[in-house]
C-alpha cells in the first residue's frame, strides 16, 4: 500500500514537473520526435522490403529440363542427386506425360498435335524439376550444380533482374536496420544530454530533495517516470504521422510499387505494430535518458 | 540526556584547510544552543557535519544513537529523516506551492494522504502560515519564505532543528518573529542548534550559547551567561 501510494506521488509529481518545466521538456520531446519519424520510415521500409523479398523468394524457382531419351529409372537416380545438393528446400518432378495430358485438356490444338505421341519416347515435351531453394542468393551455385547433373539438358531460373532485385533489397533492409539501431542509440544519449542539461537547472530541486530526506531512489524514480511521460509525449506525433501516413501512401500507390508483382503490405494491422514498437522505443529511450542524466547528480 | 555527542571532531577539506580542530561537545535533548564566532572560524562546517553534508575527517559524532560520521552517502537520507535544517536562502521549491513544499518531506515516506495533508496544515499554523498554503514562494515574503522552510524542517517531527543563519536575509522585526516560532517548537520538545551572527537575537533570547574562533570553542556559555560586551 505504501510502495503504490509513493509510486502514484512519483507519477504524479514528474507528470506535473514535465509542464512546469515546459520549455526543457520540449527541447527533450523535438528530440525523440525527429528520432522516432525516421525510426518508423526505416521500420516500414525494411518492413515492407522484406515482404516483397518474401514474396519474392516464393515465386523464384529452377527449372531444370531433362533429355528427351533420358528414362524414367534415371530420373529417380536424378531425384537423388539434388536432393544432396545444398541449399535445396524441395523440388518437384513433372512427368512431360502428365504435362501433356494436362496441355491436351487445355486447349483442342494442343490436343490434336500431341495426340500422336501416345509413347514416351515419342513425346515431344521434356521432362522439367522445378526446385526451391532455401536462400535466394544461392540459387545460382544451385542451378550451376544441376546443370552438371548427367542427364539434364538445361536449366532456367529467375530473369538475372530478380536477383538483381533482392540482393538490393537485402541491402536496403540491413542498412534501415543498422540505420534503426544507430538512431536509438544516438537518440538515447542525445535526450540523456538534454535531460542533463534540464536536470542542471534542478539541481537545486535535487540538493533540496536529499535535504528533506529523500534517499537515491526518491530522487530517481521521479526523473525515470519524467523521462517516461517525455518518451510518451514524444511518440504521439511520430505514431499519428506513421498511422496516416503510411496509409496516404498506401492508397497512393494502390498498394503496389512500380509493378503489381510488388506488393506493399496491407496498413492494418501493421501500421499499429509500428506504432506500439514506436511508443516502447520512445518510452525506453526518454527513461534510460533520465536514468542515466540523473545518475550525474546523486552522490552514491 | 545527551542527544548530540561530538568527540574529537576535526575537519580538514580537501584543500587543506582545517576548519574545526579536535573539537568535543555534547548538546542535550530539548536545548536551544546558538553557535556564534567570525566569519570563516567553522560554523557551518560543524553543523554540516551533523546533517552529514560533511564528513568528518576524524572524530566521533552520534546523535540520537546514530553513528553520523560513519555514515555512506547512500544512507544520509537516515539522519535527514530525523533532523530538520533550515537556511538563510530558505531552499523552497520554486514552482511548488507552500503547500507542496512543506507535503514534499512527508510524501517521501509513503504517509497517507488525510495524515500528510493534517501534518502539513498543523505545521503551517504552528508558523503562522495556514492561509498562504495553496501560494508560491515567490508570492511570500523573505520572512513568510522562511516560515514555510520552518515548517518543512520540522513537518515530520525531527528531534533536532538545525538553522544556519536562519535570520541572515531578514529585517530586525521579521528576525523576531521567526525567532518566536523557533521558540515555541522549542518549549514543543525540539532541540535547536543555531547559527547567527545576530548578536542582539542572542543577546534577547538568553540561551546557551557556543563561541567558536578558528575551528575551536573558545567559550560555553550556559544559559543567560552570555552577554554581549561591546557595541
Ligand atoms: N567546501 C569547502 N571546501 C573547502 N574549504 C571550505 C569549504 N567550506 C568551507 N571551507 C573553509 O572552511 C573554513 C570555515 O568555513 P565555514 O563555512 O564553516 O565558516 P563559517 O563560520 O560558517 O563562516 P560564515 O560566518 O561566513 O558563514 C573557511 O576557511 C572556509 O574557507
Ligand atoms: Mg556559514
Amino acid at each position: 500500500m505504501r510502495v503504490f501510494r509513493i509510486l502514484g506521488r512519483n507519477i504524479r509529481d514528474s507528470f506535473k514537473s514535465v509542464f512546469r518545466n515546459f520549455s526543457l521538456s520540449l527541447a527533450s520531446i523535438a528530440c525523440i520526435v525527429i528520432t522516432l519519424i525516421v525510426v518508423s520510415i526505416a521500420m516500414i521500409l525494411s518492413f515492407n522490403v522484406n515482404n516483397f523479398t518474401k514474396a519474392v523468394e516464393r515465386d523464384m524457382t529452377i527449372v531444370a529440363f531433362l533429355n528427351r531419351d533420358v528414362s524414367l529409372e534415371r530420373v529417380e537416380e536424378i531425384k537423388d542427386e539434388i536432393n544432396v545438393i545444398n541449399y535445396v528446400e524441395s523440388f518437384t518432378f513433372e512427368d512431360k506425360m502428365t504435362i501433356s495430358e494436362e496441355m491436351m485438356e487445355e486447349s483442342s490444338d494442343f490436343d490434336s498435335i500431341l495426340d500422336k505421341y501416345e509413347e514416351r519416347e515419342d513425346n515431344p515435351l521434356l521432362d522439367a524439376f522445378q526446385i526451391k531453394v532455401t536462400d535466394i542468393n544461392q540459387i545460382e551455385e544451385v542451378a550451376n550444380q544441376i546443370s552438371q547433373i548427367d542427364g539434364v539438358y538445361n536449366v532456367k531460373y529467375g530473369e538475372g533482374m530478380v536477383e538483381q532485385l533482392v540482393s538490393v533489397f537485402d541491402i536496403i533492409k540491413k542498412i534501415s536496420y543498422g540505420v534503426v539501431i544507430a538512431l536509438v542509440i544516438v537518440t538515447a544519449f542525445l535526450i540523456s544530454n538534454t535531460i542533463k542539461i534540464t536536470i542542471f537547472s534542478r539541481k537545486r530541486e535535487i540538493e533540496i530533495m536529499r535535504l528533506v530526506g529523500a534517499s537515491n531512489i526518491n530522487i530517481k524514480i521521479p526523473f525515470i517516470f519524467e523521462g517516461l511521460f517525455l518518451g510518451l509525449f514524444g511518440s504521439i506525433i511520430p505514431v499519428l504521422a506513421t498511422i496516416f501516413g503510411y496509409e496516404a501512401l498506401y492508397n497512393t500507390f494502390n498498394g503496389q510499387v512500380i509493378s503489381p508483382f510488388i506488393q506493399l503490405i496491407v496498413p492494418l494491422p501493421f501500421t499499429y505494430f509500428v506504432s506500439l514498437a514506436l511508443i516502447a522505443i520512445g518510452i525506453l529511450v526518454g527513461m534510460f535518458g533520465s536514468w542515466r542524466a540523473v545518475k550525474k547528480y546523486l552522490k552514491i | 540526556m545527551d542527544l548530540i555527542r561530538i568527540k574529537n571532531v576535526e575537519k580538514t577539506y580537501k584543500t587543506g584547510v582545517t576548519a574545526i580542530y579536535d573539537l568535543s561537545l555534547n548538546i542535550q535533548k530539548g536545548e536551544f544552543v546558538f553557535i556564534i564566532g567570525s566569519t570563516g572560524c567553522g560554523k557551518s562546517t560543524l553543523i554540516k557535519m551533523l546533517y552529514r553534508e560533511e564528513k568528518p575527517t576524524s572524530g566521533i559524532i552520534n546523535i540520537g544513537g546514530i553513528n553520523v560520521s560513519k555514515l555512506k552517502n547512500r544512507n544520509v537520507y537516515k539522519i535527514r529523516r530525523k533532523i530538520g535544517v533550515v537556511f538563510q536562502d530558505f531552499k523552497l521549491l520554486p514552482k511548488s506551492t507552500v503547500y507542496e513544499n512543506v507535503a514534499f518531506a512527508l510524501e517521501i515516506f509513503g504517509l497517507p494522504n488525510s495524515e500528510v495533508h493534517s501534518k502539513v496544515i498543523k505545521a503551517l499554523e504552528l508558523v503562522g502560515l495556514k492561509h498562504k498554503a495553496k501560494n508560491y514562494p515567490h508570492q511570500l515574503s523573505g520572512g513568510e519564505q522562511q516560515r514555510v522552510a520552518i515548517a518543512r524542517a520540522i513537518v515530520n517531527g525531527p528531534k533536532l532543528l538545525i538553522c544556519d543563519e536562519p535570520t541572515g536575509n531578514l529585517d530586525e522585526n521579521t528576525s523576531m518573529e521567526i525567532m518566536k516560532v523557533l521558540d515555541e517548537i522549542n518549549k514543543l520538545g525540539t532541540t535547536i542548534i543555531m547559527v547567527t551572527h545576530d548578536t542582539e537575537i542572542v543577546n534577547k533570547m538568553k540561551k546557551r550559547v557556543i563561541l567558536l574562533d578558528s575551528g575551536r570553542i573558545v567559550k560555553d556559555y550556559k544559559e543567560g551567561e552570555y552577554v554581549h560586551e561591546g557595541v
